[in-house]
């Protein structure tokens, strides 16, 4: 799981749970994967972030680097910036690990990669 | 501005799919069209394009288009099409290309010929003044012709009623049909989506660089494959937990008794070389809310369970069964119940009216009875227009509709949606008895068949006999 699809998942179909807005990372086993940078797609993707949520993700799992918690304001044009925004986004991969509910703690696996946010019957309002 | 004219040569396949798919490649690219002859179902499109580069973007991304071809003659018979060749290389037409090494290709549609037949067309331009060598597999110049006699199979004038010829400028995108063909897959499941089909959705959502995509029941992942080919980010959701970890049963049936081994979605994005386009897969329920409520998409693409060859499920219990925890496995399994094919297309329309950027596309498939379908029962929702809905037919009785959406507008509260498809229990169930009447008749008809035969035979001996 990368970092961009950490930015949009929530735990609010839980029963109980308001936001569930952002899910606490643990993670155990971190991959980095080159992946060729697109600019449109990244000066795209950043409007749809919540950045503060990026950032604090990025430093949850070790991966703290100089991004400040202010998105900039003409990033459109910083390739340096475009770049280094890419590589957290996705190029780090959660392999092994857990995203937990804010409000609950309810804990959904992610196993090779692939988060697991299936709820059973009775945690379904 | 200086126009040129071109003929657009189709496949003569998914007709009904090949104006949407021309339109909205032409509206991605903002390369303006100008019709020369109204759009038909005649296996080509005479327009007028700004340039030969737009053209050859237009159809480096159509999968219907054959080729593109830079129009010297139109006629209405050969001798005519010759006469007007004649005069055009005549005033030199033909110069820039006079010492290039060169081919000619034939086609000709609703009708057959022999290689001899072929040649004979061939050598029927030669009066035109190349002087560059033929080279039929590199040649710095492809030439087309082509005689059209109707598109009734059954009523093949003698001779043709349209002749084409001109100078080809460009191939389609049809190679990546091959490209992406099943067959060599490394990751395919029992509903995959055949290439060109995921090729066309890709089109017709109109998916470009940088898109973000989602394709809310993922499978196999075949239609996020062919969105990344075409510059978008995907990302895909299923309930399938084995599904996209590559471990239900396998699909071929040569390697049926060997599990699936490091197959999964983004296998096929390395095999494709997309990778880089891959985002995630995640396993969920897409009846159930779990993006953030602020998340938009620029395109949904999606091919919803019909319960034909997959279960349409959701997580839910109709009576209280026990929910199953498998012993030391961090996995849930929970129970799953019947979730109805209009429930899964209006709760997809609602959350694209909610997590797709305006005028964004929104496309899926339903399966219909063909008898009873009509237009009155396809799916609405006050966000969205429909844009294209095209009829792919599967047998005498059945068919799936690709439904095309644009979302108009933003979502408020006094939204309405409405999808009256007759329900995938009925679709299912006629789907199976329907062809098994069927089945019942033909053999009924084999059998009394054999019985006149034989009835026939013993009357034919009995005369022999006398």
């Amino acid at each position: 799981m990368k970092l961009l699809t950490h930015n949009l998942l929530s735990s609010k179909s839980l029963k109980g749970v308001k936001v569930g807005y952002p899910l606490r990372i643990v993670a155990k086993d971190v991959k980095i994967n080159e992946s060729k940078f697109n600019k449109e797609f990244v000066k795209k993707i950043i409007p749809k972030l919540d950045w503060q949520v990026f950032i604090n993700a990025a430093v949850q799992i070790g991966h703290n680097n100089d991004l400040s918690d202010e998105l900039i304001d003409d990033y459109e044009n910083n390739d340096e910036f475009l770049k280094k925004v890419h590589h957290l986004l996705v190029e780090i991969e959660i392999i092994n690990g857990e995203l937990i509910c804010p409000e609950t703690d309810r804990v959904f696996p992610i196993s090779d990669g692939i988060p697991n946010l299936l709820l059973n019957v009775n945690e379904v309002p | 501005m200086k126009r040129f004219q071109y003929l657009l040569w189709f496949a003569h396949e998914h007709v009904s799919f090949r104006l949407h798919e021309i339109e909205a490649i032409a509206s991605v690219l903002k390369i303006p069209i100008k019709w020369i002859e109204p759009p038909s179902d005649k296996p080509w499109y005479l327009v007028e394009l700004p340039s030969e580069e737009a053209v050859q973007k237009l159809s480096a991304r159509s999968v219907t288009m054959r080729r593109a071809i830079h129009l010297w003659a139109d006629e209405p018979t050969v001798p005519r099409l010759h006469a007007s060749l004649k005069e055009k290389c005549l005033n030199g037409l033909l110069e820039p290309y006079k010492l290039k090494s060169f081919k000619v290709d034939v086609d000709l549609f609703c009708n057959s010929q022999t290689q001899e037949e072929k040649l004979e067309r061939i050598e029927s331009f030669s009066y035109m003044p190349f002087q560059g060598h033929v080279d039929l597999m590199n040649p710095d110049v492809t030439f087309q012709y082509i005689e059209y006699y109707g598109l009734d199979p059954k009523i093949v004038p003698a001779n043709p009623t349209r002749t084409f010829f001109g100078r080809v400028v460009s191939e389609s995108g049809r190679q990546l049909i091959h490209e992406l063909s099943l067959k060599r897959r490394k990751f395919i499941g029992n509903t995959s989506m055949d290439p060109q089909l995921s090729l066309l959705m890709a089109n017709l959502g109109k998916v470009s660089n940088g898109d973000l995509v989602l394709d809310p029941f993922v499978g196999s992942g075949s239609l996020l494959v062919a969105a990344a080919k075409f510059g978008g980010h995907v990302i895909g959701t299923d309930i399938d937990f084995l599904m996209l970890h590559g471990r239900t049963r396998p699909t071929r049936k040569q390697t049926r008794h060997i599990a699936r081994k490091d197959e999964s979605i983004e296998a096929n994005m390395v095999q494709y070389s997309c990778v880089d386009k891959y985002i995630d897969v995640i396993v969920a329920d897409s009846a159930i809310p779990f993006w953030r409520s602020d998340v938009e998409f620029d395109c949904i693409l999606a091919d919803p369970p019909y319960g034909i060859r997959e279960p349409t499920e959701r997580i839910g219990s109709k009576e209280s069964l026990p929910i199953i925890k498998k012993e030391g496995s961090s996995v849930h399994f929970p129970s799953k119940i019947e979730y109805g094919l209009n429930e899964i297309i209006k709760d997809l329309m609602w959350f694209s009216s909610k997590h797709l950027k305006l005028h964004g596309r929104l496309l899926f498939w339903v399966p219909v009875f063909r008898q009873d379908y009509n237009d009155a029962q396809i799916a609405r929702h006050s966000c969205f227009q429909l844009i294209g809905n095209c009829e792919q037919v599967l047998t005498t009785f059945t068919a799936r509709r690709l439904l095309v959406f644009e979302k108009i507008k933003m979502p408020q509260d006094t939204d309405e949606c409405s999808s009256a498809i007759p329900t995938s229990s009925t679709f299912r169930e006629k789907y199976f008895t329907h062809g098994d009447e069927n089945r019942l008749t033909r053999k009924q008809k084999k059998a009394e068949a054999a019985k006149n035969k034989e009835i026939w035979f013993a009357k034919l001996n009995n005369v022999n006999v006398k």
